[in-house]
């Protein structure tokens, strides 16, 4: 017989008054938890998805003459006369700090051509970096090999072309190997072809007319990547396409904090529970208390008995609650994702923070019944009797 | 000599015209081993007095020694440690902790001490048989006697080994039968070395102290000669019995 084994003792006696302590800690700590991951699980996929969604930062020539919008976006002025990006100053960005962050890194090159007698725009760009950047092109027919093209819809269906035909294009003869679907984006007005082919349809070699990059760090802000850019390519112009990041990491950030607050909100429940509880537990308790104290338990031993049980109830509802709120979590993430197939991703600093919160909520609105208890006049207590 | 010695003890509850003197400067000294029996009718204070000894009811004056130590100078914590070496409780009502078994009760007052789990139901295993209750250990209360919870509440009172026993109408509960067995373990315990105060309505309990202190309004009255004579009663009546 311990102090330990009386708080245990008493719990087990009263077991209805343990369960409803119990439960309202862990309906709690398991709504934090099913937030909380559910957050958490969402940043995932969204970063994910960021990642696969393409290009967050252009690479461009400064220049400050014409302008050229690309997919709605502004990426500097530039000319077709100044010089453009070396691709070979494009390995520079491997060496970047945030390097290992970097997805994807697509140059391409732009330049003028006719074609039966119109005006377009030839973009040459590295298809296997491409296949990060743009993974939603899909193309009726093969990539383009050295001696090929794909159009993008409008060019073709303005062009009249189609896969196997043939086209000449600053006097070479080009097969049409696939037509781009269309993508409600500039790039069905185009015609596309690999780098290496556009740069010397285009007389550019080894140059490029801008570069996409795909990086995405959770940890560190665009705009480092952006700096550290720029300073592995200072003759060149780096800007995030900040729009697409910064709206949904906000929008993110906002659901984290609503999941922290209502968590705090429910969590401080559960205390209220808790002191409600213990403080009619200690008054039910008078005459025992009493007993204690007559014997001749000191007043913090009391206080360890009251404190005990609530730590041992609290620690339970804190392991319980985790465990609620990951299956809570599971069964809401299809009503919030998009994705099929995820699943609420484990956090061991979660749990420690779930089991935490639930004992230092459960110890701390014990603290003032314990107390109480504690000063109870043991005279009085045994005349309770 | 004196062991235990009580000066002036005054204590009043309430204020004002509702204030009750419950203890008007009662004074007297008690050695050890001896057995004494306070008697006196309801509200007389008798009650009071067994719990300013039992250190758990502080008096408005006068003082209170035991072993020369000055109880109610002590800090609450101070006052807790000498009831738990010192003291042992019996009272009217048993007061088992109605969740634990006999033996979980004896062993409350070695809860706070530092002992191995094994020592802990040797000695409360010893306690128990002591008082009769050996092969109950596992026993609640409520699957008990009342003179078994009683001879319980006696062992959780004898397991620390205290120098002082009180004891508050440990017989109130109990049929006659059983209140003898009880007073005769008292008898035993007195035997044996161990104070032993108890508060009595019963004569025939109180016949079985060594030194009745009657006690009437708050103040000792020794010389009662009604007291005397129930007393005298009973011890006669006490020793026929025998």
């Amino acid at each position: 017989m311990t102090l330990k084994d009386i708080a245990l003792l008493n719990l087990r006696r009263r077991k209805a008054k343990a369960a409803f302590v119990l439960a309202g800690l862990m309906i709690g700590v398991a709504t934090m938890v099913a937030l909380m991951s559910l957050a958490q699980t969402l940043t995932e996929e969204i970063n994910h998805k960021l990642e696969k969604y393409g290009a967050n930062i252009l690479i461009t020539p400064r220049s400050d003459q014409l302008q050229l919008n690309y997919g709605g976006l502004s990426l500097g002025g530039f000319s077709f006369e100044t010089t453009e990006i070396k691709q070979a100053d494009l390995g520079a960005i491997k060496d970047i700090k945030n390097a290992a962050n970097v997805a994807a890194v697509g140059p391409m090159v732009l330049g003028k051509v006719t074609v039966k007698e119109r005006a377009v725009l030839l973009a040459g760009v590295d298809w296997d970096s491409a296949q990060v950047l743009k993974p939603w092109w899909k193309i009726a027919g093969q990539r383009p090999g050295p001696q090929e093209i794909v159009p993008g819809a409008e060019a073709a269906r303005l062009l009249g072309l189609g896969p196997g035909d043939r086209v000449s294009l600053a006097g070479r003869e080009l097969t049409v190997s696939g037509v781009l679907a269309p993508t409600g984006s500039q790039d069905d007005q185009l015609l596309f072809a690999s780098l290496a082919a556009a740069q010397e349809l285009l007389h550019k070699p080894g140059l490029v007319s801008m570069v996409e990059v795909a990086a995405l760090c959770k940890d560190c802000p665009v705009e480092d990547m952006v700096a550290q850019i720029s300073k592995a390519l200072p003759g060149a112009k780096v800007m995030a396409i900040q729009s697409v990041v910064k709206g949904r990491m906000q929008t993110l950030a906002h659901f984290r904090s609503f999941s922290l607050g209502v968590s705090l909100l429910v969590a401080l429940l559960g205390g209220l529970v808790v002191l409600v509880t213990m403080m009619g537990s200690v008054k039910e308790r008078t005459g025992e208390i009493g007993i204690f104290r007559a014997i001749g338990f000191r007043q913090g031993q009391v206080m360890r008995v009251v404190l005990t049980e609530s730590f041992m109830l609290s620690l339970a509802a804190g392991l319980l609650g985790y465990l609620l709120g990951l299956l809570a979590g599971e069964l809401a993430l299809p009503l919030f994702s998009e994705g099929h197939g995820g699943h609420i991703i484990w956090d061991p600093a979660l749990a420690g923070a779930a089991v935490l919160l639930a004992v230092a909520a459960g110890v701390v609105a014990s603290l003032y019944p314990a107390w109480l208890a504690s000063r109870l006049d043991p005279h009085e207590a045994l005349r309770a009797l | 000599m004196s062991f235990l010695r009580a000066e002036n003890l005054t204590k009043t509850y309430g204020r004002g015209e509702a204030a009750a003197s419950a203890l008007a400067g009662v004074s007297f000294t008690i050695a050890q081993g001896e057995f004494v029996a306070i008697m006196g009718p309801s509200g007389s204070g008798k009650s009071t007095l067994l719990s300013v000894l039992g250190a758990l009811n502080t008096p408005d004056q006068g003082g209170y020694f035991v072993d020369d130590l000055d109880i109610y100078a002590l800090s609450q914590d101070q006052r807790a440690d000498f009831r738990r070496e010192y003291l042992g409780f019996v009272f009217q009502s048993f007061n088992l902790v109605p969740y634990l078994s006999l033996a979980e009760n004896v062993m409350l007052p070695l809860a706070i001490k530092k002992m191995s789990r094994a020592q802990r139901w040797e000695l409360a295993g010893e306690a128990l048989a002591r008082v009769g209750l050996a092969g109950k250990e596992r026993r609640l209360p409520s699957q008990v006697s009342g003179g078994e919870q009683e001879r319980a509440a006696v062992a959780r009172a004898l397991v620390n080994q205290p120098p002082i026993l009180l004891a508050d109408e440990p017989t109130g509960n109990l049929d006659q039968a059983t209140s003898r067995q009880i007073m005769d373990l008292l008898i035993r315990l007195g035997s044996e070395g161990m104070t032993i105060i108890m508060v009595t309505h019963s004569p025939e309990c109180a016949a079985y102290a060594g030194r009745l202190l009657s006690m009437r309004d708050g103040s000792l009255a020794g010389s009662d000669p009604q007291a005397a004579a129930a007393l005298a009663a009973c011890a006669a009546a006490a020793a026929g019995s025998a």
